[in-house]
């Protein structure tokens, strides 16, 4: 992965910008050696690794404020980051840039149950919300699996999912108002605790940008009652054809269940090896569906589900009758990624969707594509979504192998994009996925994405090298052609 | 002279903005203009709407997969069409799109017209509003090139969310030509459950203890009396949840919000059918629909709602649990509508219905902070740098 050559001329005056950064932000909030900086070389994406220029953690958004105001009147780039779980590398650090960690955002500012919402710090972690708010019987839907360390800035930038996405939608559908801070300095207000904020949806926008357009340092996010009630079953299947079609006649009987999660035969021996809780090892598809809501609710689906699980003739099926049975079956999905990581020195996770039902010729394409570059993978399956998690299995000891593994993930995303899906569900392009892009988008696509970038970002400073593969000047592409003439199009029907 | 270009393809309407961008001829993006009153009165200065490019031949359905829960269609597919092929499968568009034909007048709208103005109705509480079902876009810029973004899956944070960003841009910055949104399955059983004669403090207060319960309720709404009339009220505020799903579980919700309800007075409740007009009319805002009066949608923080209707003191109605108030307010009072929303916590004012002139001069929609114009602005010129694509239509310069 190439990424941009450092500018000279930055890492220069860096004596002078350290200065500058000591009289912004005071104490400890300016880490400039580096064992300190060591810890914000790399994020969830550990093969990539870069020292920034320098690490700033500033308190305040006046802080914030400044310190984008000083680089962009001196050309500094700016990396932000959250709790640094990218699985894609959206918060690796430059050479060249800043690294600003939004950590010290840490406090709940307002609980409003009347109004079901919450007005937090964008280094909130995810469950933090949840724990802020349960004791009144609320929580915060979206729920990544790195829902303990995420904040609420980072789901904000990669517009996070979770298990439960497919019935409570995204980190977009769940929040109402963001503050944020420009590029150069201004502070913004998105939204508020009213619904649909008036004019462009900037807040739709930012959700997903990938800290590209704005630093965020508020989010109000809307709160839930939480369901009563909540059981699973545990389906397995002699084929991901089978498990693929229980799913949609679950969906075709008009069931949106609250986790629908699907794993195969490789991801569930690798669980059940790791946690124990009794997994089928004789199937070659495991179906994990959980029905949330009023007691009276949960049990009457649960008896639609396994009829229909019935009806395609299933191999094992458990349901459970109590909390303990269901946490136990969730186990050993949660413990999927540390349990390949059982069984290889290495594990590479990707992060496809695609339509559904192409899942059976999806995993059947994946086989071969294992067998080509002769390295193993599992799959994880968010079944309700679409979304996929494949675990490619490598050792980065060996010559070659984390190259043979990033190929081997390229081609599957290059696959899920030819089904009519796409390169990333959740974890974002960053730096990962960004020379995938010309798969998905033609040029006139990816340069009208870089022009909005230009409107928030003109001397684009923020997060530099993440998601757009090629960069052009925003002079440049501002441009027109013009094309005068009469009028070209006499076939139009007119009146 | 003013021509009416009606493309049949994609081509050509990438033909006819390229052209119009060249020329710097202004044009008007039209369904079939059922939402024309809806937004300023177009124009850019001195220059005025050259042509018009009707996007109702860019018709049909070209996908639905139930089972996957995704419909595509071409943006002047008539809305009508969209909802009865999903009711044939037992699904709908779950954010409710209102049927404003009753407020301006005409026939039904298109799926392009619903997108560009971002509407919904009473289970955006629950369900969210069109942008949250918004998957994926095909549209032709300003600058007369064709641009996707999203594509047909639910989760995707491929590139940035572009979808939604032309979703509630008026045809500002793109002509959308095939949208492709989010389906769900249309509940098995509906019930309404109706308080009489409370004022719009405990109103909001009886609406918010639903909303906090663990009951899923999907509508809650307010009268006051004036306008309870069409709804059953009879001279008496009304104020209404509803609770929708299986059968089963509809029981037993309503159950126990008619007991939680109890303490407000006395609770009726109404059926399917009873429930599924009562939520329509809510829904298409029919208490105002005939009104000579210029209307309001203030979007709000629900617990001020009942100081905000107080402050206004004309003829309002609520939705989303007192999050939305529809009031008939003239469109002069702009600036002490817009204060009273100010000093209550925020939120917009949108004129949704008043005369040309009414709209040019009060604003439609809520002035923003001069940073935020500014960066709007910015985002408008990025799309469509020579202003051609209904300029002025949400803000003036933009």
């Amino acid at each position: 992965m190439k990424m941009p050559d450092p500018d000279a001329d930055v890492i220069a005056r860096r004596e002078d910008i350290l200065t500058a950064m000591r009289s912004i932000v005071p104490g400890e909030g300016v880490i400039a050696d580096a064992t300190g900086m060591a810890v914000y070389e790399s994020d969830g994406l550990t093969a990539y690794r870069q020292l920034p220029l320098i690490v700033v953690l500033p308190e305040t958004v006046e802080q914030v404020s400044a310190v984008m105001a000083y680089c962009n009147d001196h050309a500094v780039k700016i990396v932000p980051r959250g709790a640094g779980t990218s699985l894609s590398g959206g918060a690796l650090p430059a050479a060249d840039a800043i690294t600003l960690g939004l950590g010290k955002f840490n406090r709940v500012l307002e609980v409003d149950y009347e109004n079901r919402c919450a007005r937090v710090q964008p280094g909130v972690t995810n469950l933090g919300i949840t724990h802020a708010v349960e004791a009144e019987g609320f929580y915060y839907a979206p729920d990544p699996s790195s829902q303990i360390a995420c904040t609420i800035g980072g789901n904000v930038a990669e517009n996070s999912g979770g298990v439960h996405s497919l019935k409570y939608g995204l980190t977009t559908n769940n929040i109402l108002g963001i503050e944020m801070v420009l590029p150069d300095g201004e502070i913004l207000r998105l939204g508020g605790k009213h619904m649909d904020a008036e004019g462009y949806d900037l807040l739709g926008l930012m959700t997903g940008s990938e800290g590209l357009l704005g630093v965020i340092t508020e989010v109000i996010v809307r709160i839930l009652p939480k369901p009563t009630t909540a059981r699973a079953l545990m389906i397995g299947f002699e084929s991901s054809e089978a498990g693929g079609q229980c799913v949609a006649d679950i969906i075709g009987a008009g069931i949106i269940p609250g986790g629908m999660e699907m794993m195969d035969r490789p991801a569930i021996k690798a669980a059940e090896a790791f946690v124990q809780v009794g997994y089928p090892l004789d199937v070659e598809a495991l179906l994990l569906v959980e029905l949330d809501g009023p007691s009276v609710e949960v049990d009457f689906l649960i008896e639609r589900v396994r009829e229909i699980a019935e009806a395609l003739g299933y191999v094992s099926m458990r349901i459970s009758e109590n909390e303990e049975e269901r946490l136990q079956f969730w186990a050993g999905r949660k413990a999927a990624f540390p349990a390949i990581g059982r069984l290889s020195p290495d594990y590479y996770c990707m992060d496809g969707t695609i339509p559904r039902h192409k899942l059976p010729e999806v995993l059947a394409r994946m086989s071969k594509l294992s067998d080509k570059y002769e390295l193993g993978v599992a799959n994880v399956f968010h079944a309700g979504d679409g979304n996929l998690h494949p675990l490619i299995m490598y050792d980065a000891n060996k010559p070659g192998e984390l190259e043979r593994a990033e190929d081997f993930g390229s081609d599957i995303l290059r696959l899920c994009v030819e089904v009519g899906g796409v390169l990333t569900g959740e974890h974002g392009v960053g730096v990962e996925k960004r020379d995938l892009m010309e798969e998905v988008f033609t040029e006139d696509d990816l340069k009208q994405q870089q022009r909005v970038k230009c409107a928030f970002d003109p001397n684009q400073l923020l997060n530099p090298g993440k998601v757009f593969p090629t960069l052009h000047r925003c002079a440049e592409l501002g441009r027109m052609h013009i094309q005068r003439g009469q009028m070209p199009f006499p076939d139009i029907p007119r009146f | 002279m003013v021509e009416i270009f009606k493309p049949e393809t994609t081509a050509q309407v990438v033909d006819a903005i390229a052209w119009a961008s060249g020329e710097e001829t202004p044009v008007e993006i039209l369904g079939t203009g059922t939402k024309r009153g809806f937004g300023r009165p177009m124009g850019d200065g001195n220059r005025t709407i050259g042509h018009t490019v009707d996007l109702s031949g860019l018709s049909g359905i070209s996908l639905y997969e139930p089972e996957e829960l995704v419909l595509s269609a071409w943006a002047g597919t008539p809305l009508a069409e969209i909802e009865a092929a999903v009711a044939e499968k037992g699904q709908m568009l779950a954010f409710e799109p209102p049927g404003l034909a009753g407020l301006y007048g005409g026939p039904g709208g298109t799926l392009g017209g619903m997108i560009a103005c971002n509407l919904a109705g009473p289970r955006r509480i629950k369900a969210g509003s069109a942008r949250d079902h918004i998957l994926g876009i095909e549209a032709v810029t300003g600058r007369g090139e064709l641009i996707k973004s999203g594509g047909r899956v639910v989760k995707n944070v491929t590139g940035y969310d572009m979808s939604k960003l032309l979703t509630g841009s008026f045809g500002t910055l793109a002509a959308l030509t095939q949208i492709t949104i989010k389906v769900l399955p249309s509940p098995e059983c509906v019930e309404t459950i109706v308080l009489k004669g409370l004022d719009e403090a405990d109103a909001v207060r009886a609406m918010a203890l639903a909303l906090n319960s663990s009951h899923e309720v999907s509508a809650a709404a307010h009268f006051a009396a004036p306008l309870s009339v069409g709804f059953d009220g009879a001279g008496e505020a009304l104020t209404a949840i509803r609770v929708e799903g299986f059968i089963p579980s509809v029981s037993a919700r309503s159950a126990a919000l008619q007991e939680q309800w109890g303490a407000f007075g006395a609770v009726t409740t109404l059926d399917a059918d009873a429930s599924r007009s009562f939520w329509a009319g809510v829904r298409d805002v029919t208490p105002f629909t005939d009104a000579e009066k210029p209307l309001w949608r203030l979007s709000v923080t629900p617990s001020q709602a009942p100081a905000i209707v107080a402050a206004i003191g004309d003829p309002t109605f609520m939705d989303w649990g007192g999050g939305l108030i529809w009031c008939s307010s003239e469109a002069a009072e702009a600036d002490a509508i817009r204060g009273v929303l100010a000093a209550h916590g925020g939120g917009h004012a949108t004129l949704i219905r008043a005369s040309e002139d009414a709209r040019r001069t009060a604003g439609v929609f809520e002035p923003q902070p001069a940073p935020l114009a500014a960066l709007s602005a910015r985002v408008k010129d990025s799309f469509d740098p020579r202003h051609i694509l209904n300029p002025g239509r949400m803000y003036e310069g933009v």
